[in-house]
């Protein structure tokens, strides 16, 4: 592992890490007297703490489940940080007041000026806290809570209380489990009735400290007839040992209402990336997951959709990028139980090196979904023989009257295509690289031009590592 | 051995060489021993029948990697090209416009050109609003939907939509050799116009550029006025002339010059689409 990892430090473009500046650190290790110091340290309400309790009883009973095609058996839980806070002061109000040593990890980064002015309000969470956090004016105004999990728990103890944990109860898997019992940080978003924000909301994540997990919990609720679109971007040092990033995120649309959730997700190569994240849609609601999986060891993530009212809408676009060494186990599940919902999951892989990449999806029709429309569309490219693209899709239907489709290719960057590119004086490279965002249009279209542009130079970068 | 119409250009220095040429593809030969001088300024036509090679050569000469050369030279302005990859092949100024270009799914039509023009002419520097305006004009003079620009390559494209986007790259690529494999090839007689008005275009504006026309018809010959004709049959050239043979081959077709030129054409070969 150890020459594995010098190795990572070499190749991971983002591999730096900058020196630890912890005002508190809990212990190695996972126990009740971990989860009450984390607790009794944020002073949190009393449920919360039994909250945290009853789930990490869950997370040690539950056994490693059989099913996935990583060896997480090689997680060593008992030997992660589950809490560090990096400074006193807590979420900032400015940018100003942001540490200078975190604006360098922002720099370093190469997250352009643009991008930083686009914020709307930043939730930078670095390390297992938010350290920055600012809610523009107009935000404020129309009345929209835009807050770090902390402080949405401090300040509105009633609304967290009423849905935290609703969707995603701790016994659902295991992760969600452990992320139940030692959450910390991730975002707390209202929108008020017919709330429409303009602007997506867009937070960082980073793990920065060796053998720390990143723990954070998402909960946004959209009222009736609000719209929001949250984006999440990451990227990660490399340390010499793996890390686990193990999320939850919960999302409620109301009737109406229309949330989407954008991910680009690029931990560095050691980090197990062990995501739960569902949506429940009421009645004309609309859920949109735009899901971009490029780095990490091993992602196992399948955003959810319950449409649970009437003529809800679901679509999930999943992207993943498995190169040398990663397992991208990816894809989406959604449940019809109302009549005329509708939905749509388009996966695409791109396997390279050695990659392996998976499609692993459900797709359930209760009875009495009647008149429902599901479609389902799996494309993987592979780049070379020894990589590898497999297809779980699982397909329930208890109702007859409805539209179910589904599609899967499976296909090899051509030498015709190659040949063409090339004799247009592109290098093989060029060749694959422009070839590969070709694969991922359907996704980097989705994005804001600046995600759009970071992410095809992350797949140039990742494309360049294939020469020699 | 050369052909030249007899003009000035006959005395320059040739642009492109194709000597002794022999290509195999999955170990079946192909071309055996094909020899062509292109001067620059010169419009060559090489005609022939399915399976004679003619695309063989186009594809050789571009260095597709399932062409094996097996003997010969090519050279471009001097330098022996036949080592290098396509890509340095077409930064030297060799351009190929395909018979069936493929789709590259999700890649638009301008994006890809802007890629290929910066790799191409790199030596210029064309900035972004350069860039357009010169893609506005080859595309409104091609008769093309401005939409063409951001329509993913080749993707839906209909043969005639194919063939001019081709040209389209001729026109903003300047190569100095360019070979055009069949750019006619089923077009009706307005497309066929359009098409051959887009080379004549780029041939005034670059009178330097040398062209290996490779077509079945001499429709689009009456358009592209050719220097020189060769007919192509059995993988090698086996006869070569002027305007008048294009109008010997549309009177009589291939069987008289071949027959007399003692020739059977193997069965295998013109059973084969290249």
């Amino acid at each position: 592992m150890a020459v594995k990892a010098q190795d990572l430090t070499k190749d991971y473009k983002y591999g730096f890490s900058d020196p630890e500046k912890y005002a508190f650190k809990s212990r190695r290790g996972l126990d009740h007297e971990i989860v009450r110091q984390i607790s009794e340290y944020k002073q949190e309400p009393e449920w919360m703490l039994q909250f945290r309790l009853r789930a990490l009883d869950i997370f040690l009973k539950k056994p490693m489940p059989a099913w996935p095609a990583a060896n997480l058996s090689e997680i060593d839980f008992q030997n992660i940080f589950y809490y560090v806070r990096p400074s006193e002061n807590g979420a900032e109000k400015s940018w100003e007041d942001v540490p200078s040593y975190i604006k360098d990890t922002f720099d370093k980064l190469g997250i352009p000026e643009a991008e930083r002015k686009f914020l709307a309000g930043v939730s930078a969470q670095y390390e297992s806290e938010v350290v920055y956090h600012s809610i523009q004016e107009d935000l404020e105004k129309q009345g929209v809570i835009f807050l770090d999990m902390d402080s949405g728990l401090r300040e509105y103890p009633d609304l967290v209380k009423e849905y935290f944990g609703t969707v995603i109860p701790a016994a659902d898997n295991k992760f969600a489990a452990l992320n139940s019992s030692v959450w910390s940080g991730g975002s707390f978003i209202y929108v008020p009735k017919n709330t429409h924000v303009e602007i997506p909301l867009q937070a960082y994540f980073r793990i920065n400290a060796e053998n720390m997990g990143q723990f954070e919990r998402t909960l946004i609720i959209a009222d009736e007839g609000a719209r929001v679109h949250y984006i999440e971007g990451c990227t990660a040092p490399v340390y010499s040992s793996d890390s686990l990033h193990s999320a939850v995120v919960e999302l409620i649309a109301k009737p109406g209402a229309h949330i989407r959730y954008t991910t680009i997700q690029n931990w560095s190569n050691n980090v197990y990336n062990l995501v739960t994240k569902r949506a429940v849609a009421y009645e004309d609601a609309t859920v949109e997951w735009v899901d971009g999986n490029l780095g990490s060891k091993v992602t196992m993530k399948y955003p959810a959709v319950y449409l649970l009212g009437r003529r809800a809408r679901a679509e999930i676009l999943s992207v993943a990028f498995a190169g040398q060494g990663q397992l991208q186990d990816a894809g989406g599940k959604v449940i019809h139980v109302a009549p005329e919902t509708t939905s749509t999951i388009t996966s695409k892989s791109i396997s390279k090196d050695g990659g392996r990449a998976a499609y692993r999806g459900l797709l359930k029709v209760a009875k009495g979904a009647e008149h429902s429309k599901a479609f389902v569309r799996c494309d993987a490219l592979l780049l070379d023989e020894k990589s590898r693209s497999d297809t779980y899709p699982s397909i329930e239907i208890d109702e007859e009257r409805v539209d179910i489709g589904h599609e899967a290719t499976v296909s090899k960057v051509s030498d015709e295509q190659l040949f063409y590119l090339q004799s247009r004086g592109l290098s093989e490279t060029e060749a694959k690289t422009m070839i590969v965002n070709g694969f991922f249009e359907a996704f980097t279209k989705e994005l804001p031009m600046e995600y759009a542009v970071e992410l095809n130079r992350l797949l140039a970068l990742q494309m360049e590592g294939s020469i020699g | 051995m050369t052909h030249s119409n007899g003009t000035l250009r006959g005395a320059a220095a040739p642009l492109f060489e194709i000597e002794d040429l022999h290509v195999s593809v999955e170990g079946r030969t192909i071309l055996r021993g094909v020899n062509l001088t292109v001067r620059p300024g010169e419009v060559h036509a090489l005609m022939g029948r399915n399976g004679s090679g003619k695309s063989t050569l186009a594809n050789a000469l571009m260095g597709h990697p399932k062409y094996q050369i097996t003997r010969g030279s090519v050279r471009l302005d001097g330098e022996d090209i036949l080592a290098l990859k396509p890509d340095e092949r077409a930064k030297r100024g060799l351009f190929l416009a395909f018979q069936n270009p493929i789709a590259i799914p999700g890649v638009g039509t301008g994006n890809f050109l802007r890629a290929a023009v910066k790799a191409v002419r790199g030596n210029e520097t064309i900035n972004a609003v350069q860039f357009r305006k010169e893609l506005t004009e080859r595309m409104q003079h091609l008769q093309m939907d401005p939409s063409f620009a951001t329509r993913a390559l080749n993707e839906g494209f209909s043969g005639g939509e194919k063939k001019r986007a081709e040209m389209l790259q001729l026109a903003m690529l300047k190569p100095r050799l360019a070979v055009l494999d069949e750019p006619d090839s089923g077009l009706d007689i307005d497309a066929v116009r359009i098409v051959s008005d887009g080379i004549n275009t780029v041939h005034e504006q670059q009178p330097s550029m040398g062209i290996l026309l490779i077509t079945h018809y001499q429709r689009i010959l009456n358009y592209v006025r050719p220097d020189t004709v060769h007919v192509m049959a059995n993988g090698r050239i086996v006869e070569s002339g002027g305007g008048e043979l294009v109008q010997q081959l549309e009177a009589e077709g291939y069987d008289p010059i071949l027959r007399r030129l003692g020739i059977e054409e193997a069965e295998e070969a013109t059973t084969n689409g290249r």
